[in-house]
């Protein structure tokens, strides 16, 4: 592998996403969620499904379940790591900012965004960003109470 | 002045991999400073100096419509593309180049079957036999006239290994069998269909056989004289041709009592204001303005094709296959899909890699100049089937060497390191 392509990886694969993909955080069910959604990403067959138990106007409990790639299920974990004990317009706010880092590549500074913004390096790869942002995209449906599925991939069907 | 690309003089150029990679300008490329390895061949393939120079030369000496001028380009462009449909269907063995209709791709000469054949001739509860390995192409325009027409779709499931449950085909395939819609090689995992079984079963049942060709007219010899279907689909992209020129080849009694596809100029005898009627075979399904140079583009891929001939570029692509089953399955990690032999699997190798999703395979492999493909290939199915979302996959074609087979394994190696899996 020559330095040029090794950083370039580095820069997508960084140590903490790593780390959140082999050890995920908040991985085990909740009891009586509040609210759930589903999200897949049809184009690499990745899976996530949120749980968020809410008390008051705080995210007391969350959990993610499902499989994919390294990055959507790093992406979920930080995610969860991030919203639990904030508020939900804390939450949405958050939702927000990484959809924007996300076509920005700027890091947005939010307080607890450190880890999150290891994942700035997909903003370079326009193929996973839709892997980053489906754990976001599924909470802010679980936020908005409809349920039902979400899909990053706007196309029904893709062609080989 | 000679309008035909190569004259058709049945010489054989030796099958010289070195020459022939010169013909692809693109494998000169580097990506990130490596050399590229294009292993995706049954998304689709590249293209060789000679189709390209006769897109640019259509364009810059001859380019107008075809069909219904009478100044000289415009005779000139018609001879071209009427040339090209030609030396396709000889290319494919049709004794009648008529019998060749262009579409876009394989899946809108399915599409043209399901509405222009399927809707005139299939009534409810008639049944359609498709196979669990499919391409969505040749899934989902069924399902819609299932639910339009009422009309039952079976499938013949795949065993574990890849290939198709013959018995259990023996069972579905029957009198209420009105057409049995079939792919020629999986596109997910390489498993060459036995159509030699399949088609005279169905046709013992008076059946009409439509063969999805996409993986195999570009990869090994089809002669519709021998093959026994009814219909054959193929797209241009993938055997060496421009993207948006694809052939469906259909027996002409059956062409001939189909309605049109799509209504509009270039398809009708004549129009008045109340009806129209319909032109011959195959303008009827050629409404509109063509795509004229793809069509000629395509024309000039079937040259180099036949040049090489196709026994030669299966005997090249089962070498590749062999060397790649054996050569990956010594990767740590490593498990391959579908048939081990390649005898019985076209140049298609889907593997994953132990603990890494396959889309991080695919990412890591494009920084060693690898390209292959991830993720579903358009068959669901058969991803449900072995019970994995994804899978990663490499595909070969006349250009590919053993020496890229040792690039991906490589490749492979490096990303299990990577990713810290086993070491």
């Amino acid at each position: 592998m020559t330095a040029m392509t090794g950083s370039l990886l580095d820069d997508l694969y960084r140590e903490i996403l790593l780390n959140h993909y082999r050890q995920p955080r908040n991985h085990v069910a909740i009891d009586s969620p509040t609210c759930s959604a589903d999200g897949s990403n049809p184009l690499c067959g990745d899976q996530v499904r949120i749980d968020v138990s809410i008390e008051g106007d705080r995210i007391a409990a969350i959990s993610f379940s499902g499989s994919g790639c390294s990055i959507s299920q790093s992406s979920a974990s930080m995610m969860t790591e991030y919203v639990k004990g904030r508020t939900v317009a804390e939450a949405r706010a958050g939702v927000d900012a990484f959809q924007r880092m996300m076509i920005t590549a700027e890091a947005p500074g939010l307080d607890g965004f450190d880890d999150i913004e290891a994942l700035i390096g997909v903003a370079k790869f326009p193929a996973r960003v839709k892997c980053a942002s489906l754990a976001w995209k599924t909470l802010e449906q679980a936020l908005a109470g409809e349920g039902g599925a979400v899909t990053t991939d706007e196309r029904s069907t893709e062609h080989v | 002045m000679t309008l035909t690309a190569t004259p058709d003089s049945g010489a054989r150029l030796p099958f010289d991999i070195t020459r022939i990679r010169r013909d692809f300008p693109i494998l000169k490329r580097e990506i990130g400073g490596v050399p590229l390895v294009y292993l995706d061949n049954a998304a689709t393939s590249q293209k060789p100096v000679q189709v390209i120079a006769e897109l640019t030369r259509f364009y810059r000496d001859h380019n107008a419509n075809i069909h219904r001028g009478v100044h000289t380009l415009s005779v000139e462009s018609t001879d071209l593309y009427e040339g090209a449909r030609a030396r396709i269907g000889a290319f494919i063995g049709a004794t009648d180049p008529h019998e060749v209709v262009f579409t876009r791709n394989t899946t809108e000469s399915i599409n043209l079957v399901a509405h222009a054949w399927g809707r005139k001739f299939l009534q409810a509860g008639d049944e359609v036999v498709v196979t669990e390995i499919e391409h969505h192409s040749n899934i989902v325009p069924w399902q819609m006239l299932r639910d339009e027409r009422g009309i039952v779709l079976k499938y013949i499931p795949m065993l574990p290994d890849g290939t198709l449950d013959l018995d259990e085909a023996r069972r579905i395939i029957g009198p209420k069998t009105k057409l049995l819609s079939i792919t020629a090689m999986s596109n997910a995992l390489g498993t060459i269909v036995p159509l030699e079984v399949l088609i005279p079963l169905a046709k013992a049942h008076g059946a009409t056989v439509l063969v999805d060709g996409a993986q195999s007219v570009p990869h090994m010899a089809v002669d519709v004289r021998t093959l026994g279907a009814d219909f054959l689909a193929f797209s241009g992209h993938k055997m060496l041709g421009p993207t948006g020129i694809g052939v469906l080849w259909g027996r002409m009694a059956l062409l001939d009592a189909m309605d049109p596809f799509m209504g509009g100029g270039d398809m009708i005898l004549n129009v008045n204001m109340e009806r129209s009627t319909w032109a011959d075979v195959p303008a009827k399904f050629e409404a509109g303005t063509p795509n004229i140079a793809d069509a000629i583009g395509l024309g000039a891929a079937v040259d180099y094709l036949s040049a090489l001939g196709m026994d030669e570029v299966r005997r090249h692509e089962i070498e590749i296959t062999d060397y790649a089953l054996r050569r990956l399955a010594d990767v740590p990690g490593v498990s391959i899909f579908g048939p081990m032999d390649a005898q019985q699997r076209g140049g298609v190798v889907s593997f994953e890699l132990e603990g890494i999703h396959p889309h991080d395979v695919g990412q890591v492999l494009d920084t060693h100049g690898v390209a292959i493909r991830t993720g579903h290939h358009c068959a669901q199915p058969v991803m449900a089937a072995l019970n994995v979302p994804a899978t990663a996959r490499a595909s070969f074609y006349l250009y590919n060497t053993t020496s890229e087979v040792d690039a991906l394994a490589s490749a492979l190696e490096a990303t299990t390191k990577f990713f810290g899996m086993g070491g």
